[in-house]
């Protein structure tokens, strides 16, 4: 460590052209790193000097960097959003690794999450499973009264909790299988607790779901490993919500969603 | 593609093949387990021999077991057809070994069920198969008097091939005729190398049922904190504990009478 408590790290980051090369793992030195930085700000630094060296810098997706838009990603050292728990990689700091240390950046992992370039990867899957169902109808007009519809507040918190998901893909980065299920039933969850989101229910889950499968994603294992790297920290529970909602739409429910093209 | 199809190939419609046919190989679990218990009565074989006659000669148990040999097969196709779904998911793979936190067993599960499918293959080969196919089991002749109890017991050979079992009354001495499944059974289990495979198989069941019972649950969205502890105490003691060890008992306690 230097005089002033700052860090020497080596980075072994993926870089990858585009969706058609091969990628390859590239050692960089990251050189009096501030253990104050956020681990974004610390590539920030290593793209200045690659820059300056007249190199590529390391191409990474962010945009809030205050924990709450779902851009940033990174596969940092086997875990997605790095070892600490419940935060997303711009919420990191530098102080959670050691002088020193070797730290492996990968992007996230998924047939369904082609890599753009280097660590950003294409999540515009998860878009498509929005727009398959993820919205509730409403009638336009004057601004309904607040409360105007009674909702049991253990019903409003877990409808919260579920919609605190950002949408990042840490779920799908951290499953053996690649799936999107803890995503898919957040989102289906934090609309069909609701009243509100009642008529479109059951053809709801039937469509993300459906889409869900047309991406391309894995199965669930119910291993858990989702919900452990969830930065939100959404529950397996969503999961078993959604299966209970799909079984009851396709087994038991008038609700159809008519043929599907795109197999499963 | 009819709809119905179309809920049985989706991701969530093969969970559901999955765990429906697992809860019902669980369930055979515990019926296997007390049957066979029989083998630990000490009279000769007497009721296990019996036992084994009856589940192969009653007509409704022939249904169930047919129904159960197709539940294996297809809780085994569907896992083929997930797993290689699952694979495809990630097409390419961690430099770093995840280190996210969930237990060994539900990372295993397709690891633990290959060993069991090969056990079962073995096991039913050896005993099932040459039960009920071929003459190499042979028979017991079991003389009871009705009045005393008392019970004797000789080898029996049949005339015709096509013996099964036969009850006769000789006053009041009743004689039953049967093929001996338990001296094939105590013969097996007297080899080391038949106590290995299942011993190793009872393990690999205990791991796949501490993942699989609960995780059957969840993936029929029966999850609830007032009854997943339930879920997970049934789970982890019966279909973990209990039931392997009482399986793996068998072999284990057979083969020390084997050495006396």
């Amino acid at each position: 460590m230097s005089a002033n408590g700052n860090m020497n790290l080596t980075l072994k980051v993926w870089r990858q052209k585009n969706s058609q090369t091969a990628g390859k793992f590239e050692t960089y030195k990251a050189e009096n790193i501030s253990p104050d930085m956020s681990f974004l700000e610390m590539l920030d630094v290593v793209n200045e000097s690659l820059i300056h060296a007249k190199q590529e810098p390391i191409n990474f997706d962010h945009d809030c960097r205050e924990g709450i838009c779902g851009m940033c990603s990174l596969y940092i050292n086997g875990r997605p959003h790095g070892p600490k728990r419940a935060i997303t990689t711009c919420q990191l700091h530098m102080r959670s690794f050691k002088d020193g240390e070797t730290i492996t950046i990968e992007p996230w992992r998924a047939a369904a999450f082609p890599v753009i370039k280097d660590l950003a990867v294409d999540r515009s899957a998860f878009d498509r499973i929005q727009q398959a169902g993820g919205y509730i109808s409403v009638n336009t007009g004057g601004v309904p009264d607040a409360n105007e519809i009674p909702i049991p507040k253990v019903i409003a918190d877990e409808a919260f909790n579920s919609a605190t998901c950002i949408g990042c893909g840490a779920c799908v980065a951290a499953c053996k299988n690649g799936s999107a299920m803890l995503f898919t039933s957040a989102k289906i969850s934090q609309l069909g607790m609701l009243p509100q989101g009642q008529p479109e229910r059951y053809r709801r889950v039937q469509s993300m779901v459906s889409q869900m499968d047309a991406e391309g994603f894995g199965s669930c294992t119910n291993t858990g490993a989702c919900e452990a790297e969830c930065p939100k920290e959404i529950t397996l529970t969503n999961i078993a919500r959604m299966n209970f909602d799909f079984f009851s739409a396709k087994l038991f429910r008038e609700e159809e969603i008519g043929e599907v093209n795109h197999g499963g | 593609m009819s709809e119905l199809k179309q809920t049985f190939n989706s991701s969530l419609g093969k969970k559901l093949i999955m765990a429906l046919t697992g809860l019902f190989l669980s369930l055979f679990l515990i019926v296997h387990l007390g049957g066979n218990l029989l083998l630990f009565s000490n009279d000769n074989g007497y009721s296990f021999n019996m036992y084994a006659n009856f589940l192969t000669h009653f007509p409704p148990i022939e249904v169930i077991a047919w129904l159960l040999y197709a539940t294996i097969i297809i809780h085994a196709i569907y896992a083929l057809l997930l797993t290689v779904k699952n694979r495809q998911a990630r097409p390419v793979g961690y430099a770093v070994t995840p280190k996210a936190p969930a237990s060994w067993s539900s990372k295993n599960m397709g690891l633990l069920g290959s060993i069991l499918f090969l056990f079962i293959v073995i096991h039913m080969g050896d005993f099932w198969y040459k039960y009920k196919y071929t003459h190499s089991v042979g028979f017991k002749e079991y003389r009871t008097n009705l009045s005393t109890g008392e019970r004797t017991v000789n080898d029996f050979t049949p005339q015709k091939d096509d013996f099964e079992h036969s009850q006769t009354f000789d006053g009041d001495v009743e004689i039953i005729k049967v093929k001996d499944l338990h001296t094939k059974v105590a013969e097996s289990f007297s080899m080391p190398v038949y106590v290995i495979i299942y011993v190793i198989a009872m393990i690999a069941l205990s791991y796949h049922l501490l993942h699989g019972f609960q995780s059957a649950f969840r993936t029929l969205g029966w999850v609830h904190r007032k009854y997943l502890p339930i879920i997970q105490f049934i789970g982890t003691w019966l279909f973990a504990v209990i039931i392997p060890l009482g399986f793996a008992a068998m072999p284990i306690v057979y083969f020390i009478q084997s050495l006396k």
